[in-house]
């Protein structure tokens, strides 16, 4: 399994990368000084600079440490639950821009209550039913807030 | 007193019956929100935000500081009944909370955790009643330099008094300053670190990324630890109320000392969790027997709950004289005064008297109810814990999405808040802090354009920092912070050389 070092030094790696892009990014807006004042990327270039350093010293700190035996960044049991939220949260996100936020999010509690949860079929869905109908309540009618729609949505004239 | 005239004027802007009805609304959500395992009250005020977007900024921030009130009691309750500390600050609540549930104590340890959090937050609301205009109007004559020089101040003191690996702290404070700048410039019009994605013109908004970080993140980790409820029950009998009460006034010295060091790191940055744990353990090193503590002992819930939320409470004091967050849930408001058309700063108290005292006086009113709500409630909210994750954890998500979407109705804003869960996740798993990434985020801006304008005004001479006496003390007090770690340990292997 992968050790919290290792992924500590790829966060590092990742970090320093993201610094380098940025920090070019900004260089090429214009990082310098001109006749009304700081350039647009100054700002932004020195701070991809102190980003890049502090991610260089992680990683020479984490070169320079003693080898002693490092904990797993997580156990394979324990990433197994992880992704069974993670999974589910990632399909919820992609079911929401086709078919709607509302239907997605029954699909997603009604879902995870059977499969994660074992909970029996009808109070899994009764659940979702009641859950979703109280959200939008809440936010569609009682508050103005508008959720993404699909063609469900679309069938009842919502 | 000018304050107290303006305080009763507090009073009466909130004493209609809408905003007293949203503040018992945000009780009960906070209450709810603090329960939970997974959520919080940084999370709650996050994702709750978006149900106030429609309404005016006094109802709004009433609302929402009562959530964060709730949430403050409600994590009191998850400490002491099942050991999971609802927050970071309730872990010392735990110590002696928990035993004394065990012992079946458990009323008296809630009636002793809620009463000393009032406390605690009465002394704060009391500073900020009595301090905060002075701050206010001594700020109004600051100028970019001074600005610049206080957000150094503040982001310093992360770095200095932190107790993460100093590096991480920095790495989480420099990539919240520049995810800050994505977007257009707000000097120039010019774009920066957009790459060409029409979606990122609007920049990265705080909030979605506070939702995700904490949030989508924090559900995660739940996950992972996969927490076995098994809570102690409890109803609080107004005996036993009493009981407490009259035990608590032997215990003024401790309660005292406990809000004295709530307020001090509430108003410097990154507070209420150092004041949680130095309330309880100085409350321990000057007791007679200390080996009690941890024992459950009922002094060891008083001592923690009470710096716990005198340091909560007072983190809003910066938040409203400077425009500056002491504390995560404190930067989220601010990024919702913004959202409201506010502009966070010394300003408030003068053009916006109502919005500001309206805030005051709901610190005193939600407290007070929402003592009697959470001391009469427990068994309810207890009862909450025993509902399957199963069932909680996907709602929580799906609050989370609609949250992030309805903060500027795009669904690109789901995808980051998913995306900004992950990172979260792994930032946690690898102890790089996330409140200076949040307080970056959320300053960012402010802090560039007082860097660019004083820049401007000293004409790209640094010494503009160091201009006038106080410019020049706050910004060196700042560098101190800043290399406070490095001096300390030169300073100590000095010492023994001479």
């Amino acid at each position: 399994m992968v050790s919290s070092r290792v992924v500590d030094v790829v966060v590092s790696l990742l970090l320093l990368a993201l610094a380098a892009l940025l920090g070019f990014d900004n260089w090429r807006t214009g990082a310098s000084w001109d006749s009304t004042g700081p350039q647009a990327g100054y700002f932004p270039f020195y701070l991809s600079i102190i980003l890049a350093a502090a991610a260089v010293y992680g990683l020479v700190k984490e070169g320079l440490a003693r080898r002693e035996p490092a904990a797993p960044f997580v156990e394979p049991e324990q990433f197994r639950r992880v992704l069974q939220v993670f999974l589910p949260t990632l399909a919820f996100c992609l079911v929401t821009e086709w078919l709607g936020l509302y239907v997605a999010s029954f699909l997603l509690v009604a879902g995870f209550m059977m499969y994660v949860g074992r909970i029996a079929a009808w109070k899994s869905v009764l659940t979702a039913a009641i859950f979703v109908a109280a959200m939008f309540v809440t936010f569609d009618v009682a508050f103005d807030v508008i959720m993404p729609k699909g063609p469900v949505e679309a069938f009842f004239g919502r | 007193m000018e304050a107290l005239g303006l305080l009763f004027y507090g009073f009466k802007v909130l004493l209609t019956w809408k905003i007293l009805g949203l503040m018992m609304v945000g009780l009960v959500l906070g209450i709810f929100v603090g329960v939970l395992p997974g959520l919080g009250g940084p999370n709650g005020v996050a994702i709750l935000l978006p149900l106030t977007f429609t309404m005016d900024p006094t109802s709004a921030i009433v609302m929402l500081s009562c959530i964060y009130w709730g949430a403050l009691f409600g994590g009191a309750i998850t400490s002491i009944l099942f050991n999971i500390p609802g927050e970071a600050w309730s872990v010392a609540t735990t110590f002696d909370g928990y035993p004394m549930a065990q012992q079946g104590k458990a009323a008296e340890a809630l009636t002793a955790a809620f009463t000393s959090s009032f406390i605690g937050s009465l002394v704060a609301v009391m500073l900020i009643t009595f301090l905060a205009p002075g701050i206010a109007s001594f700020a109004l004559r600051f100028g970019p330099p001074e600005f610049f020089a206080v957000y150094l101040l503040t982001f310093c003191s992360f770095v200095g008094l932190g107790r993460e690996e100093k590096h991480k702290t920095i790495i989480s404070m420099a990539l919240g300053l520049l995810l800050a700048g994505v977007g257009m410039d707000t000097v120039s019009g010019q774009l920066r670190m957009t790459f060409g994605l029409n979606e990122l013109l609007r920049g990265i908004n705080f909030l979605v990324a506070v939702i995700g970080l904490f949030g989508i993140s924090e559900i995660l980790l739940t996950m992972e630890e996969r927490l076995a409820l098994r809570g102690h029950a409890a109803a609080i009998s107004p005996r036993v109320v009493f009981k407490v009460w009259r035990e608590m006034p032997r215990y003024w010295i401790t309660l005292l000392r406990s809000s004295a060091i709530g307020c001090w790191l509430g108003i410097t940055p990154g507070g209420a969790i150092a004041a949680s744990f130095m309330g309880y353990n100085l409350a321990k090193r000057f007791s007679k027997d200390p080996e009690s503590f941890g024992k459950g002992r009922i002094e060891g819930v008083f001592a923690p709950e009470t710096a716990a939320h005198a340091s909560g409470t007072s983190a809003l004091l910066p938040m409203l004289a400077l425009g500056i967050p002491g504390s995560g849930t404190a930067a989220i408001l601010l990024g919702g005064l913004m959202v409201w058309g506010l502009n966070p700063g010394p300003l408030l108290f003068v053009e916006h008297k109502g919005f500001v005292w309206g805030l005051i006086a709901s610190m005193y009113l939600g407290n007070v109810v929402g003592l009697v709500l959470v001391l009469t409630t427990v068994p309810l909210f207890a009862a909450v814990l025993r509902v399957p994750f199963a069932a909680i954890a996907p709602m929580i998500v799906v609050s989370c999405a609609i949250g992030a979407f309805a903060i500027q109705n795009a669904m690109f804003d789901i995808w980051l808040m998913l995306l900004f869960g992950v990172v979260g996740y792994v930032f946690k798993k690898i102890s790089i802090p996330l409140a200076p990434f949040t307080l970056a985020l959320v300053l960012g801006n402010r802090a560039e354009d007082a860097f660019r304008l004083s820049m401007i005004g000293g004409g790209g001479d640094l010494r503009v920092f160091w201009s006038n006496g106080l410019v020049g003390s706050i910004t060196t007090l700042a560098l101190l912070l800043l290399f406070w770690p490095l001096l300390s340990t030169a300073y100590a292997k000095l010492r023994p050389a001479r």
